[in-house]
C-alpha cells in the first residue's frame, strides 16, 4: 500500500513537471497536430501541376489539342513556349521546367498518315521518380489521343485490362503518409522524451536523490514513463480524429484494438528513450541520439516513405529491428484494410517482445549503474 | 576581436572532451549516410503479383509467362477462386491480384474484345499506379502479339511509340538523386541540434550570468561559440562528400568549389535558426523541442523525399522560407546537372538574406542586459 | 578622502507591477567589505545584478568604480569582478582551462595570465590538480577557485552573490581568510549572504526588507543601535 502510495507521489511529480511548463505542454500538443496537418497536405508523390515547356514546330491541330488535354489534365501546367529548338540541358539547368515536350513539323498530317508520332519528350530525371511520372502521365494522355483519332488502333487491343483500386480508392497519397507521420511523431515524442527528462534529471544532480529514496528503480522508471504514456495517448487519439474529420482517412477496422496496438507501440518507444537515457549523462548527448539514431531510420526504414520491397535484402533485413516498421503494418491494416488481428498478430508479436526486451533492458542497466 | 579566440578554444574543448558526443557527430552520420543512401529508393522491383486462372487455357498460360518473365513481377501464387486471391491482397501477400476470366481464350478467339480485371493494393497510391502501369503494358503486348501470330492485323498503321529522354540520369538511379539530399539532411542535423542547445545550456548551468558580467561583447561572444559549430558542419560535409564519390561514384558535374561556397553560407543560416531557437528558450528541453519541429516540418518539407512541385500552392509557398528546400535544390543542380554560378545565383542570394536574417533576428534577442 | 566606490542614488527596479527595488540610495568606500543582507526576495540579488551591468534600472543613477552603470555598463563590467550564487565555472573544462578563458575573456597577455594563474593556485592550494575537470573537484575547492577566478583581473570590485552557500564550517572559514586578504589588497568587496555570523565579518552591513533600506552601519552600531546581543537578533527584528 506505501509503495502504491509512492510510486503515485512520483508519477504525480512527473506530471507537475510537464503541466508547470507551459511551453513546452504547447510544443508537444502543438506540434504533432501541426505537423500532422501541414504533412497531410502538403507531403505527396502526386503528380501536380507539374511546370513544362513546350516546343511546338508544328503549330497544327494535333499539336494544339494535344497540349490543350495536357493543360487541362491538372497534371501538368505550362511554364513557356519554347520557339527556337531548344538548349535542353540549358533549359533543365535552370531548374524550372520538369518536362519539355517537342512537336516535329508536320506533327499532325505524319500522325494521321499512320508515319509515327514526330514528338520528343525530355525528362528531367535528376528526381528519377518525378520523371518517371511525367514520361507516364503524358504518354497516357497522348496516346489516349491517339486511339481517339485512329480509331483502327483501338481494333490492335482487344484485351483490355481493367482495374480496382483496393483499400484506397480515390489513390489518395494521404492515406499512406498519415500513418507515416503518426509513427514518427509517436516514435520521437515519446523516445525523445523520456531520455531527455532522466538526462535532466541526471544533469541537475536531482536523479541521485531520487536514487537515494526508498524507491525501486522499477518505480521510478514507471512513474517516468507513465505521464509520458498519457501524453502520447492524447496526441495519438488527435492524430487519428484529425486523419479522420480532416483527411478523411477511414477507420475500417476496431477503434478499441487500434487504441491497444498504439499503446504497445507508444509503450516500445518510451522503453527505447529509457534505454538511451541510461547510456547518457547529458541532455545534448540524448537528444543527439533520438534524433540521429531514431528519427531517420523510422522515417526511411520503417516503409514510411520508400517501400520496404524495393531495399537490397540486407537492409530488408535491417527493418526488422525498427519499430515502426511493424506498427505501420498493423495501422494500414486496421485503418484502411479493416481487417482482425488475424493478420497482424505476428507484427503484434514482435512489437510486444521488442516492447519487453527494451523495458527489461533499461531496467536492469539502471539498477547496474546503482550498484 | 582577440577575445573571440578564447571562447572558440573553450568551445572546441568541451566538444572534444564529451566523449559520447564525437561518434555522434562524425560517426554516426556516415553510417546513416551510407545505409540510408541504399534505402532510400522508390525503383519498383518485385512486385508480387498473384493470378487467379479460372480459363486455363493456352492463352492464359502464355500471358502468365509473361509476367513470370518480366523483370518487373514475381508470380508468387495462384488463387483457385476470388476469396483466396483478396485474402492475398488483405494479407499483404501480393500488391497486385490479375484475374483471367472463364472463356478468356474462346473469346480472343472468335475476335471478340475480352476482359482482364486486375485488383491493386493502393495504399501507397503512386506505387499503386506504377504496378497499374507495368501490368497494363504486359497486358497490351500480349494483346498485340496475339493479333500477329494469328495473322489478324487489321491495319497498316504502325502503332506509334512515344520517344522519350531521361536527361543528367539515364538510368533512374536513385542513389545519385538521393544521396546529395541526405548529406544536406546529416549536416543541418549536426549543426543545429549543436547550435540549438548550446547557448541554452549554459543558461541553464549558470555559465551564462558569468559571461555576461565580463566585458565581452554579444557579437564576440556569439561568433566564438558558432564558429566551432561552423567548422564542424564543413568538415562533416567534406566527409559526407568524399564518401559519395568514393562508394556512390556520384558523379560531380558542376563546381565543387561552388558547392562549398553555397554551403559555408547554408551553414549560417542553420546555425543562426539554432541560435535564435536557442534564444527563445529557458531550459534545454524547450530548445530541443523546438529544433525538433524545425527539423521535421524543414526535412519532409524539403523536397528531399517527395517533389515540391506536386505539393498544393500553400505549402509550396511555404518552401520559400525552408533553408533545406534551397540546399537540397542547389546541391542537386550543382552536383547532378552542372548548374553554374549563373544559374543558381537567386538561391545564393535567397540563402545569404537567410543567414543575415536569422543571425540578426538572434543577436536581437539575445539581450546581454537582460530584462 | 578618496571618491566612494560606488554610488547608488535613489535606484528602482520594477518587474511589471512588481517592484523589486525600491529608491534604494548608499555609497561604499574603497577597500571596504560591504555586507548585502536581507530575506529571500528582498531584491538583493536584484540589486547586485543592475550594480554589474546585467540589468537596467527602471529608474534612479549609480557609478560603480568609476562607471555608469545606465551609460556604460561594459565599462562597469571591465572594472568588477563577479561570483554569483550557482556555481559557475564549466565543469567539463579543467582548472587551468578555465582560469586561461577568463583571463583571456578579461584581456589579460598570456603571460601575465600564466603568472597570475600560478599565483592563484598557490593561493586556494591546488597544487597539482592543475589539469583536473572542475566537476570532478569538492564544492568548497569550487568557490575557492571561482573568487580566485572572479579577481584574475585584479577588479576594484568584487560582487560576490551568497559565495559560502553549501560550503562547510571550515571552508567558510577559509574564504572569509581570502575576502579579507582580498580587501587587504585594496579591492572592495560586495557581499551578499544569509549567515548572519558572516555579517559580523563585515565593515559595514546594509539590510534590506521588500525592496527597502532598513538600515545601514557598522555591526557594532546596529548591535547597540537595536539592542541586540548578535546580528541574528538586529535582522530579526528587522525583517518582523
Amino acid at each position: 500500500m506505501k509503495s502504491a502510495n509512492r510510486f503515485f507521489s512520483f508519477v504525480k511529480k512527473e506530471l507537475l513537471h510537464i503541466l508547470r511548463d507551459k511551453r513546452t505542454l504547447l510544443i508537444l500538443f502543438g506540434i504533432p497536430i501541426a505537423q500532422v496537418v501541414l504533412f497531410g497536405f502538403a507531403i505527396t508523390n502526386d503528380l501536380n501541376n507539374a511546370p513544362i515547356s513546350i516546343l511546338d514546330r508544328a503549330h497544327d491541330q494535333g499539336s494544339r489539342e494535344i497540349t490543350e488535354r495536357l493543360l487541362s489534365s491538372g497534371y501538368f501546367t505550362l511554364l513557356d513556349n519554347l520557339d527556337h529548338p531548344p538548349d535542353i540541358e540549358a533549359a533543365f539547368r535552370k531548374g524550372k521546367a520538369k518536362l519539355i515536350i517537342e512537336y516535329g513539323p508536320d506533327f499532325y498530317q505524319q500522325l494521321m498518315k499512320g508515319r509515327g508520332l514526330n514528338l520528343f519528350l525530355a525528362a528531367d530525371a535528376s528526381d528519377p521518380n518525378m520523371a518517371n511520372l511525367l514520361v507516364n502521365y503524358a504518354s497516357a494522355i497522348i496516346n489516349k489521343y491517339i486511339l481517339e483519332k485512329l480509331p483502327a488502333m483501338a481494333n490492335q487491343r482487344r484485351i483490355q485490362p481493367e482495374v480496382k483500386m483496393y483499400f484506397n480508392p480515390s489513390m489518395k497519397s494521404v492515406f499512406m503518409f498519415v500513418p507515416g507521420v503518426m509513427s514518427v511523431i509517436l516514435m520521437l515524442v515519446s523516445a525523445m522524451m523520456t531520455s531527455i527528462s532522466i538526462a535532466r534529471e541526471k544533469e541537475q544532480g536531482t536523479m541521485e536523490v531520487l536514487m537515494v529514496s526508498p524507491v525501486k528503480p522499477v518505480q521510478i522508471i514507471l512513474a517516468k514513463v507513465f505521464p509520458y504514456l498519457l501524453l502520447s495517448l492524447v496526441n495519438a487519439a488527435s492524430i487519428v480524429a484529425l486523419a479522420y474529420f480532416v483527411f478523411g482517412m477511414p477507420v475500417q477496422g476496431s477503434l478499441f484494438l487500434l487504441g491497444l496496438e498504439v499503446m504497445l507501440f507508444i509503450l516500445t518507444s518510451l522503453g527505447l528513450g529509457i534505454l538511451i537515457s541510461t547510456l547518457v549523462s547529458t541532455q545534448q548527448t540524448a537528444m543527439m541520439i533520438s534524433l540521429i539514431a531514431l528519427m531517420l531510420p523510422t522515417i526511411i526504414l520503417s516503409g514510411f516513405i520508400f517501400p520496404i520491397e524495393n531495399m537490397p535484402r540486407l537492409l530488408q533485413i535491417l527493418t526488422y529491428i525498427i519499430p515502426a516498421r511493424w506498427f505501420l503494418v498493423i495501422i494500414k491494416d486496421i485503418m484502411l484494410k479493416g481487417v482482425g488481428i488475424a493478420f497482424f498478430w505476428k507484427e503484434t508479436l514482435i512489437l510486444a517482445a521488442m516492447c519487453l526486451l527494451l523495458l527489461g533492458i533499461s531496467i536492469k542497466k539502471l539498477k547496474v549503474r546503482l550498484e | 576581436m582577440n577575445k573571440i579566440k578564447y571562447i572558440l578554444q573553450k568551445e572546441f574543448l568541451q566538444i572534444f572532451r564529451n566523449k559520447s558526443m564525437l561518434p555522434l557527430i562524425f560517426v554516426l552520420p556516415i553510417i546513416q549516410l551510407l545505409i540510408m543512401a541504399n534505402a532510400a529508393t522508390y525503383e519498383i522491383k518485385h512486385i508480387n503479383i498473384v493470378v487467379l486462372d479460372v480459363d486455363h487455357s493456352i492463352f492464359a498460360n502464355q500471358l502468365v509467362l509473361k509476367f513470370e518473365q518480366s523483370p518487373y513481377f514475381d508470380v508468387i501464387g495462384y488463387a483457385d477462386d476470388n476469396e483466396q486471391a483478396l485474402d492475398a491482397l488483405y494479407a499483404d501477400r501480393c500488391d497486385i491480384v490479375v484475374h483471367i476470366p472463364q472463356y478468356f481464350e474462346k473469346n480472343l478467339r472468335h475476335g471478340k474484345m475480352v476482359k482482364i480485371y486486375c485488383a491493386v493494393n493502393a495504399i501507397n497510391s503512386s506505387k499503386a499506379a506504377v504496378v497499374y502501369n507495368y501490368a497494363q503494358s504486359i497486358i497490351t503486348q500480349f494483346s498485340r502479339q496475339i493479333d500477329i501470330e494469328s495473322n489478324r492485323e487489321t491495319s497498316t498503321i504502325k502503332a506509334p511509340d512515344i520517344r522519350f529522354a531521361n536527361w543528367f540520369n539515364p538510368h533512374l538511379d536513385y542513389k545519385t538523386f538521393m544521396v546529395p539530399g541526405i548529406l544536406v539532411l546529416l549536416v543541418t542535423l549536426v549543426g543545429m541540434v549543436l547550435s540549438g542547445l548550446n547557448l541554452v545550456r549554459e543558461k541553464e548551468i549558470g555559465t551564462m550570468e558569468q559571461i555576461n558580467v565580463t566585458p565581452i561583447g554579444k557579437g564576440a561572444f556569439i561568433i566564438g561559440k558558432m564558429l566551432p559549430f561552423w567548422i564542424i558542419g564543413m568538415v562533416e560535409l567534406a566527409l559526407g562528400m568524399g564518401v559519395s564519390l568514393l562508394v556512390f561514384n556520384i558523379p560531380v558535374e558542376g563546381s565543387m568549389l561552388l558547392l562549398f561556397a553555397f554551403a559555408a553560407v547554408y551553414l549560417v543560416a542553420v546555425l543562426g535558426i539554432g541560435l535564435l531557437v536557442s534564444t527563445f528558450s529557458s531550459t534545454q528541453q524547450q530548445a530541443m523541442f523546438l529544433s525538433w519541429f524545425f527539423i521535421v516540418v524543414f526535412i519532409l518539407m524539403s523536397g528531399l523525399f517527395t517533389p515540391i512541385e506536386s505539393m498544393p500552392l500553400w505549402a509550396q509557398k511555404l518552401t520559400l522560407i525552408n533553408p533545406i528546400a534551397y540546399f537540397v535544390k542547389v546541391m542537386r543542380m550543382v552536383m547532378l546537372k552542372g548548374s553554374t554560378f549563373y544559374n543558381i545565383s537567386g538561391y545564393f542570394l535567397a540563402m545569404a538574406a537567410f543567414a543575415v536574417g536569422f543571425n540578426f533576428l538572434a543577436i536581437l534577442n539575445y539581450r546581454k542586459t537582460s530584462t | 578622502m578618496p571618491e566612494p566606490i560606488i554610488i547608488i542614488k535613489e535606484l528602482t527596479r520594477k518587474f511589471g507591477d512588481f517592484t523589486a527595488v525600491n529608491h534604494i540610495s548608499f555609497e561604499v568606500e574603497a577597500g571596504e567589505i560591504f555586507g548585502f543582507l536581507g530575506a529571500n526576495g528582498a531584491g538583493k540579488t536584484t540589486a547586485i545584478r543592475m550594480l554589474c551591468g546585467l540589468l537596467k534600472p527602471s529608474s534612479g543613477s549609480g557609478m560603480v568604480a568609476g562607471a555608469d552603470i545606465l551609460k556604460n555598463p561594459n565599462l562597469v563590467k571591465s572594472r568588477i569582478g563577479y561570483m554569483s550564487q550557482r556555481f559557475s565555472l564549466y565543469e567539463d573544462l579543467s582548472v587551468m582551462e578555465n582560469i586561461r578563458l577568463y583571463g583571456g575573456i578579461y584581456g589579460l597577455k598570456k603571460a601575465l595570465v600564466k603568472k597570475r594563474a600560478a599565483q592563484l593556485i598557490e593561493k586556494t592550494g591546488l597544487n597539482g590538480l592543475e589539469k583536473r575537470l572542475v566537476g570532478d573537484l569538492p564544492l568548497g575547492w569550487r568557490q575557492k577557485l571561482a573568487l580566485s577566478t572572479a579577481l584574475i583581473h585584479r577588479p576594484q570590485v568584487v560582487f560576490l552573490d551568497e559565495p559560502t552557500g553549501g560550503v562547510d564550517p571550515i571552508t567558510r572559514k577559509q574564504f572569509w581568510e581570502m575576502i579579507y586578504e582580498t580587501a587587504a589588497g585594496g579591492t572592495t568587496v560586495f557581499v551578499t549572504t544569509h549567515y548572519m555570523d558572516e555579517a559580523e565579518y563585515c565593515d559595514r552591513v546594509c539590510i534590506m526588507t521588500e525592496g527597502m533600506i532598513r538600515a545601514l552601519d557598522k555591526p557594532d552600531i546596529l548591535k547597540k543601535k537595536y539592542d541586540a546581543g548578535n546580528m541574528d537578533e538586529v535582522f530579526l527584528k528587522l525583517a518582523r
